[in-house]
């Protein structure tokens, strides 16, 4: 038969004082881990941060230190205005998150208690746009712009586009709020109290899954804020591409680095309120 | 158990009555269905489309041969290669950095932290994150002047990991967090090292998550463009950059559907890539949920 | 005439059985303290089930015992050896847990031998190890199946396999029923029972349903908050509790008020012996069991009035028995009957009570009150 290892191995004599646990052992080692592995990542992200934020403060003259870029988000003048760019960026990312949400939301509740059967089809559909570039898409999306600039000229125009960027990270917020929570008990539930559907969906549905419906708008409102390429590709100015367009013209300029600092320390900011408010939510439940 | 109590029996709440049209369930989902179709299918289904056009007009496979010509290959081989070292790199060390995360406390700030930082660092790609590293590594760097920062693909690489890892973390971490606790225990209690755990039991079930996250980011830097541009605009390394030359050139009439036929090689490819990556995320969903 | 799953225990039990003593286990976690100078000793082929309510210390009595967590004080022996030292890997335990621990990318099979494999044992052996021991649990029929296409039960069967497999010195099971629907938890219950005597392996059973370690030990340690309330063969820790808390927790009580005086304590007039003889004389409340008391029809009229006659006012219905709940006046008795003598005292007949004379358990504490 199979031999077993023996356990012969301990000494027989009790141990004095606290046993020396392996698990502890295994545990420490861990954490060494852990930290080595902070250290280096955090590492690796600060730094072109850091590089940016250095040069947001460089003066005309290299090596010098000075706050005039951080000014000139609201002077410089381009052509256009970069304060104007920030604007419709700013703008875009609002339109982008609250269409996006308009669409998702109400469809997959509806699709989770109605329409399982689509569900494999429709995260196909959310996931898809992951995987088809952007700059595919704008390939495509041309002849539909042109007949978009019959109607409308401003860039804000661009949400049509960014909504269908934004489904997929969206997508994925918004599931795993509802994979939280028992939809179909907490809807059957309300129906079986008299509830109508818009009651179920908006005021038993959704308010349970408050963190991820703002995690899905802070994502989208992110992907409009950075988006380049379709901008770019269909010749409208948003954010990031004055951007581009003030380093092509005058590299290196500070005001580049000072603008994007600001706008992603204005993301990250959202999103670490989120998560905290949804910490704060479970600490409520228990 | 029946209570056979002196109390009364409660009354029953009536059951709502009336007609009520009796529409399919899916059509809620037309809304969704309607907007997904304009701005989706359409402009992809018109890419194909016109890839399959001849300069006359007519629907042919000439077009198709452009793809096989050599600077279009050139082109391919050069997102091909920028593809497999920035997402065997983000995919390795986003998964490092995701156990460590993972192996921490689950409501801990850190594991918060790191989780809201990858959320902005993965959409942080982009003209801004080129030029910090411009910046930071280029030829005025502040850190130092690496001499193969402009060199392709391994400057620009280096630049994509920094939005690819945190990508790697944002899919690969439910995967290491569906690894149940039992599992392990239960290999400890039958005798297993650490070695063999993960040899046997750890590594094999993450397998199918780990690659297919991978697939992901493959497909992430196949599509990356704006960070190339803001890099470096003066050749056209990769497919995408060579997707705008085409749509925004005047130039030749024989480029009149050089765009649409490569967009229509990187649609081939993404569907094989997210073909790969469904049948993996089935497998891994499996075990790993 | 042995059967041949019992002739197939006897191959596998290839080693004497071990006894297993656990001596002054302290464990916390942060300002919880979850055991504090716990002593266990499980003899030799011994089923020991470990019961109480949750947070009462039994699981990690069990995880400390595997070597799964550190004691922060304490030594264990395993037949004679200390293992406190050592990490799980190395501690020859066989463990059952509560669920989802087959590893889902194996076939049951390959799960069985999985141990086997660890310590080099050549794969033709392993299978036939394996088979084995799926015979010795009835599934192998589903070897090359994988987990996931299998039930709940069949599962914790192949666990349960798995753990024997590598033929430990000793068994545990972390409440490896509880994820489990009711009819699969009775068969299962008496089939780990079955295996353990057969194999005759030292077992230590860990549970918060008090009908399965009534059923299967050889010795039941009800706990609470850390230590042991009571050690003892399920008979006695049912018929004679030594504290209230282990009257109460296992099975149902009725807490009537009683006057001890001399060996017996007499409670609404009639005279009961007592549990414990060296209880002191004076009001104490009695601990009586549901099934002691029995019923008859009181003809009295709704003029007569004893300290045990009252009227019936509820009645439950649980398949081969009922529990007549009677309210006597100035408080309310619960009796367990068969269905067919229950039926004779509906609710809101008069009924007499008797209450037989077993010895009862008294606690001086808590003040009798309308039981739940």
């Amino acid at each position: 038969m199979a031999a077993v290892t023996s356990v012969g191995e301990a000494p027989l004599a009790a141990p004095a004082g606290r046993p020396r646990g392996m698990q502890a052992g295994r545990r420490k080692r861990l954490n060494a881990f852990r930290y080595v592995v902070f250290t280096l990542f955090a590492a690796f992200f600060l730094l072109p941060l850091l590089a940016m934020l250095r040069f947001s403060f460089e003066g005309s003259t290299l090596g010098t230190w000075s706050v005039a870029a951080w000014k000139q988000i609201v002077s410089y003048q381009g052509p256009p205005p970069l304060i104007s760019s920030v604007e419709i960026s700013l703008e875009l990312g609002l339109l982008t998150s609250v269409v996006t949400l308009a669409l998702l939301v109400p469809t997959m509740i509806w699709i989770r208690l109605r329409v399982q059967w689509i569900s494999r089809a429709f995260e196909f559909l959310c996931l898809l746009p992951l995987t088809i570039p952007a700059i595919v898409l704008v390939v495509g999306l041309a002849p539909v712009y042109n007949k978009i600039r019959h109607y409308e000229l401003s860039a804000l125009m661009l949400f049509w586009a960014y909504v269908i960027l934004a489904l997929p990270y969206a997508y994925r917020a918004l599931a795993a709020g509802l994979n939280a929570i028992d939809v179909k008990t907490l809807s059957e539930a309300a129906r079986s109290l008299g509830a109508r559907w818009f009651t179920v969906m908006f005021r038993v549905i959704a308010p349970n899954m408050w963190q991820a419906i703002l995690n899905a708008l802070l994502l989208s409102a992110a992907l409009a804020l950075g988006e380049f390429t379709i901008a770019y590709t269909l010749l409208y100015v948003n954010l990031q591409v004055e951007l581009y367009s003030i380093d092509r013209n005058t590299p290196n300029a500070s005001v580049i680095f000072s603008t994007s600092l600001a706008a992603l320390l204005f993301a990250f900011v959202l999103l670490l309120i989120v998560s905290y408010a949804g910490r704060r939510r479970r600490r409520g439940m228990r | 158990m029946a209570v056979t109590a002196q109390a009364g029996a409660r009354p029953v709440p009536p059951v709502r009555a009336g007609r009520r049209l009796r529409l399919p369930h899916w059509l809620g989902v037309t809304p969704f269905l309607a907007y997904v179709a304009i701005f989706l299918l359409l402009p992809t289904g018109i890419v194909v489309v016109n890839a399959f056009r001849s300069p006359t007009g007519a629907l042919n496979l000439s077009s198709l041969k452009v793809l096989f010509e050599s600077a279009e290959r050139s082109y391919f081989t050069g997102s091909l290669e920028l593809c497999l070292i920035s997402s065997a790199l983000g995919a390795v060390l986003g998964a490092v950095l995701a156990y460590a995360i993972a192996s921490g406390n689950p409501d801990g700030a850190v594991r918060r932290l790191y989780i809201a930082v990858s959320g902005v660092l993965a959409q942080f790609g982009g003209v801004t994150l080129a030029f910090a590293f411009v910046v930071l590594i280029g030829p005025v760097g502040l850190l130092m002047h690496a001499s193969w920062f402009y060199s392709f693909p391994w400057g620009i690489a280096v630049i994509y990991t920094y939005f690819q890892v945190p990508l790697m973390v944002l899919v690969f971490l439910p995967a290491i967090d569906g690894l149940k606790a039992q599992w392990r225990e239960a290999s400890d209690s039958l005798g297993s090292s650490t070695w063999q755990y993960w040899r046997y039991v750890g590594g094999p079930l993450l397998a199918p998550a780990f690659f297919g996250a991978a697939l992901l980011l493959f497909a992430n830097a196949l599509s990356a463009f704006a960070t190339i541009v803001a890099w470096e605009n003066q050749i056209a390394y990769i497919v995408p950059q060579q997707i705008y030359v085409a749509i925004n050139s005047e130039v030749g009439l024989s480029n009149v559907n050089q765009a649409d036929v490569l967009a229509l090689g990187m649609i081939i490819l993404v569907a094989i890539i997210m073909t790969c990556y469904a049948l993996l995320q089935r497998r891994a969903a499996r075990w790993l949920r | 005439m042995t059967s041949p799953q019992t002739q197939n225990a006897r191959k596998v039990a290839g080693r004497a059985a071990v006894e297993v003593r656990m001596e002054g286990l302290s464990r916390r976690y942060g300002a919880v303290v979850a055991l504090d100078g716990f002593d266990l000793t499980v003899q030799a082929g011994e089923l020991v089930a470990l019961l109480g309510p949750s947070g009462c210390g039994k699981t990690t009595t069990l995880r400390l015992l595997a070597g799964l967590e550190d004691a922060d004080a304490g030594t264990i022996t395993v037949g004679g050896s200390d293992v406190t030292g050592l990490p799980a890997s190395k501690r020859d335990m066989g463990m059952v847990f509560q669920a989802y621990s087959l590893f889902p990318h194996m076939t049951v099979r390959q799960n069985v031998s999985f141990g086997l494999r660890l310590r080099r044992v050549g794969s033709a052996q392993r299978d036939r190890r394996a088979l084995e021991m799926l015979e010795l649990v009835g599934l192998s029929s589903q070897a090359d199946r994988y987990p996931h296409q299998i039930s709940g039960g069949q599962q914790q069967r192949v666990a349960l396999a798995r753990a024997l497999a590598i033929e430990p010195q000793v068994l545990l099971l972390d409440e490896p029923l509880s994820a489990l629907d009711a009819k699969v938890r009775a068969q299962l219950r008496d089939e780990i029972r079955r295996i353990q005597l057969d194999v005759g392996i030292t077992t230590l059973f860990v549970t918060h349903d008090q009908e399965e370690a009534l059923a299967i030990a050889d010795r039941v340690g009800v706990m609470r908050e850390g230590h042991i309330e009571q050690l003892a063969p399920p008979v006695d820790v049912y018929s004679r509790p030594s504290t209230s808390f282990v009257a109460e927790f296992v099975g149902l009580t009725n807490r009537l008020p009683g006057t001890v005086s001399g060996s017996t304590v007499t409670v609404r007039g009639r005279d009961l012996p007592l549990v414990d003889l060296s209880t002191p004389g004076g009001t104490v409340t009695a601990l009586v069991r549901p099934e002691a008391v029995t019923l008859a029809p009181d003809s009295g009229g709704p003029a007569s009035s004893g300290p045990l006659t009252g009227t019936v006012i509820a009645s439950t219905f649980l398949g081969a028995t009922s529990r007549v709940t009677v309210d006597l006046g100035d408080l309310t008795i619960m009796a367990q009957l068969s269905t067919a003598d229950a039926a004779e005292h509906p609710a809101g007949s008069r009924v007499s009570l008797t209450i037989r004379p077993d010895p009862v358990l008294v606690s001086v504490d808590a003040p009798a009150d309308v039981e739940a």
